[in-house]
């Protein structure tokens, strides 16, 4: 019994937070390692794209809110997604048009583009701000929970629960379906395969025949979907704020190049590997060793590796460590 | 020619914004914009001798800011005994445990070939050592934090002149980015920019978290300053003196003896205020010009041409027999140095440590868009960068409030689009300073003045 009481619990605290958390960062790392590898750099303007999905997202919410349209036990944020996502595709292929298109047909250096990048990123971040302000928004409406903790506890008679959101099914059944989708469209489709050859040799693309515009634009409309249903499923968990936006970038980043960058698979796992790291390392174990070890054993301590703090340096220090020993990532990145 | 010319055109015209700010608003403002200037100058060129110099990509400035404030606190503040009896020894062993790690797995390492045995026993050793830190560390921690801990709770500082902290903060962040550097100099631009700035947070959470340091997040307020504090000149009888003789003539059209006195106390305070921002302002100015002046020795030097070889040809550098590793472990840490420095100065202005205030948008990459839009490589274009987007970045709210003001002058106050813009006027400056990068980029890619580079034999 006890056995089963300390897996329920790290299934509680570690297991389900982890995988929830790691498929929203999952996602937005599969944008930034798709336009890494089609248009070349590291786009520091992601955050704020997932941030400017989502607002849109929001907005449309609180119209259908409070015209009294609902979803019964899903979140109205769902039929709003939809708008939200060709917000966020019409402003990045706005964006390429008249930015980012110039340097590429330059072929400025990748130093160049984050620069330009780091343009963009202010710019949005102000539209952002100016629109909706820096305050805290929730927007999540219909039903918060699948299972209570005291709910499982009563059915199984255990003294330890399990809770689960229903954001937390939503978010990884969404993040699933996306990956499935997304691995399906690079792998089998004919468009999905040029968009690799393009990414694997760009010049070699080019003679076969592959028109870069379109590749570049459905880059674009596939990065620029993913953020916002990214940033819509962080936000339904949490709640919005502009600033969260912009710091989630970083674990991002440390998700996709952990990841192995511009490998679209490696970077889903990366999501989960940075998700599950910050997590573990930063629990306090000393409940699970209650149950697990024998009585008189008990730790005193809290058995906690790293305050709760340092979650975000715990991603840090992870990518880190992978850039000393493993500089193309886990998974070997820069092909799609 | 051309290029002094320019210099100077671009500098007078920034002399007269700051007094127009003087004559329109207040010369309280202005100084204060000129104060920030001077530290921005001193943290552009700090950047500019990394990125423009060399060309390595630093995205970590916010870090390096940090370690100057908290060099500040370090040097500055006056050492709490109660906190030293109380947990001092722990947090020593602490460190030496800390030092003993990492000389272990440099020994590892070294030692062992690389296999999964090695990594396996990094992985013990590490985790080992972290619970074993967290079991020293962690009572003393608490009895450290535990003293006094509304004022209090830290171990101090050292008690010394507030302007040491600027030359320790450019040692801690030298330190640092040797440790850095040593890591992720090796990386293609584009993976080093991610990593310095991950670095940066890294430090950031650091500062913020280790209260026993640095209290965290409850701040340290009240820091010393090198310059008199406002109260005391306000009862000093020479200041009184000073500022009743500059205003004798409209003090002389007063007969009343009271309200004379009124006046003249009115006039003292306000320019107490000033009198102290003229002071940080020298000093300020002292700092800039010295390192202006190094910066251009070393980049019309030997060294300085090296460092160009390096950066525009690294294959061509490395044939001639120059040692690139080096010298971009090297330049890197002296950029670095000088943002830290900066960050110490930063601190010493505001005369408080507020390790929330960290943020990458104001303190990495603005400081960024400023040698971008100066003209990185070139000295006088990263401070006239810091002047221009600094203040900029103050005097765009007033002025798009202005702006809105205007245009929306027939609505009344309570409209609530007139409420949402005028709630959003702080944010502008975001766009603005984003376009305003962009727009250059495009056009102006070498920045406002770019970099010119004297030949021998012209």
């Amino acid at each position: 019994m006890d056995f089963l009481n300390a897996i329920v619990l790290l299934a509680n605290y570690i297991f389900i937070p982890a995988l929830n958390y790691g498929s929203q960062l999952a996602l937005g790392a599969i944008g930034v390692t798709l336009i890494y590898s089609v248009l070349r750099f590291a786009n520091f303007a992601y955050g704020d794209l997932m941030a400017f999905g989502t607002m849109v997202v929001i907005l449309v919410t609180w119209k259908l809110q409070s015209v009294g349209i609902h979803l019964g036990p899903l979140p109205t944020a769902l039929i709003a997604l939809p708008i939200g996502v060709m917000a966020a595709i019409l402003i990045s292929l706005l964006l390429d048009k008249t930015i980012f298109e110039y340097y590429r047909i330059k072929k400025s250096p990748p130093v160049t583009l984050i620069v330009v990048s780091l343009g963009v990123m202010f710019v949005l971040n102000g539209i952002v701000r100016i629109i909706i302000g820096t305050a805290d928004r929730k927007f999540f409406d219909g039903q918060k929970f699948i299972m209570k903790a005291n709910e499982f506890k009563e059915i199984t008679g255990l003294s330890e629960g399990l809770a689960l959101k229903s954001t937390q099914l939503l978010s990884l059944v969404v993040t699933i379906i996306c990956a499935v989708l997304l691995f399906w469209f690079l792998g089998k489709t004919k468009t999905g395969k040029s968009m690799r050859a393009y990414s694997d040799n760009e010049d070699l693309a080019l003679l076969s025949g592959i028109d870069p515009n379109r590749i570049v634009m459905i880059t674009w409309v596939i990065a620029a979907t993913l953020a916002t249903i990214a940033g819509t499923l962080y936000g339904l968990d949490k709640s919005f704020k502009p600033f969260t936006y912009f710091n989630n970038l970083l674990p991002i980043f440390a998700a996709a190049i952990v990841g192995g960058i511009g490998n679209p698979l490696g970077a889903f796992f990366g999501g989960f590997v940075v998700a599950f790291a910050e997590i573990g390392i930063t629990y306090a174990y000393k409940k699970f060793f209650i149950y697990v070890l024998p009585q008189g054993l008990e730790p005193t301590s809290l058995m906690q590796l790293l305050s709760i703090d340092y979650k975000f340096a715990v991603s840090f220090s992870i990518l880190i460590i992978v850039l000393i020993f493993r500089p193309n990532g886990i998974f070997k990145g820069k092909i799609i | 020619m051309r290029q002094n010319k320019d210099v100077i055109m671009a500098f007078s015209v920034m002399g007269l914004l700051i007094i127009s700010v003087g004559l329109f608003q207040s010369w309280g403002v202005a100084l204060s914009i000129l104060n920030l200037c001077l530290i921005s100058a001193v943290m552009t060129m700090g950047v500019n001798i990394s990125w423009g110099y060399a060309g390595i990509i630093n995205f970590g400035v916010m870090g390096f800011i940090a370690l100057g404030g908290l060099a500040a606190v370090v040097v500055s503040e006056e050492p709490i005994y109660e906190a030293w009896s109380a947990g001092g020894l722990g947090i020593l062993i602490s460190i030496g445990l800390i030092v003993l790690l990492v000389l272990i797995t440099k020994y590892i390492l070294r030692a062992l070939p690389k296999s999964k045995k090695r990594n396996i026993i990094l992985t013990v050793v590490i985790i080992f050592f972290i619970i074993l830190i967290k079991k020293v560390s962690g009572p003393s921690i608490e009895a450290i934090e535990s003293v006094n801990p509304a004022k209090q709770g830290f171990l101090g500082g050292l008690g010394l002149p507030i302007i040491f902290s600027w030359f320790v903060g450019g040692i801690f962040a030298g330190l640092v980015a040797f440790v850095i550097g040593k890591i992720a100099l090796g990386l293609r631009s584009d993976y080093l920019a991610i990593a310095t700035l991950l670095i940066s947070g890294i430090i950031v959470t650091v500062v913020k978290h280790e209260d026993w340091l640095s209290r965290g997040v409850k701040n340290v307020i009240g820091m010393k300053r090198p310059a008199p504090y406002e109260i005391d000149l306000q009862k000093a009888d020479w200041f009184i003196n000073m500022i009743s003789n500059l205003n004798s003539k409209k003090l002389d059209l007063i007969t009343d003896i009271s309200e004379k006195n009124i006046l003249l106390r009115d006039l003292v305070i306000s320019a107490s205020g000033v009198f102290v921002k003229l002071c940080f302002a020298g000093l300020f100015s002292i700092v800039v010009v010295v390192l202006l002046i190094l910066a251009q020795k070393a980049l019309y030097s030997p060294w300085g041409r090296m460092m160009r070889a390096i950066r525009d040809n690294e294959e061509a550098a490395q044939a001639m027999g120059k040692n690139v590793v080096k010298q971009h472990l090297f330049i890197f840490i002296i950029g670095s140095a000088i943002v830290g420095f900066g960050g110490a100065m930063l601190v010493t202005y505001d005369g408080l440590f507020t390790p929330v205030s960290y943020q990458p948008l104001r303190y990495t990459f603005l400081i960024w868009i400023m040698v971008l839009v100066g003209g990185s490589g070139n000295n006088y274009g990263s401070i006239l960068g810091g002047f221009l987007v600094w203040f900029i970045w103050i005097e765009a709210a007033p002025v798009a409030m202005f702006f809105i003001n205007m245009f929306t002058n027939h609505l009344e106050d309570t409209h609530e689009l007139k409420k949402h813009l005028i709630n959003g006027v702080p944010y502008i400056r975001y766009t603005m300073m984003g376009i305003g990068l962009l727009v250059l980029m495009r056009y102006r890619p070498k920045g406002l003045l770019p970099e010119k580079i004297k030949l021998q034999n012209s």
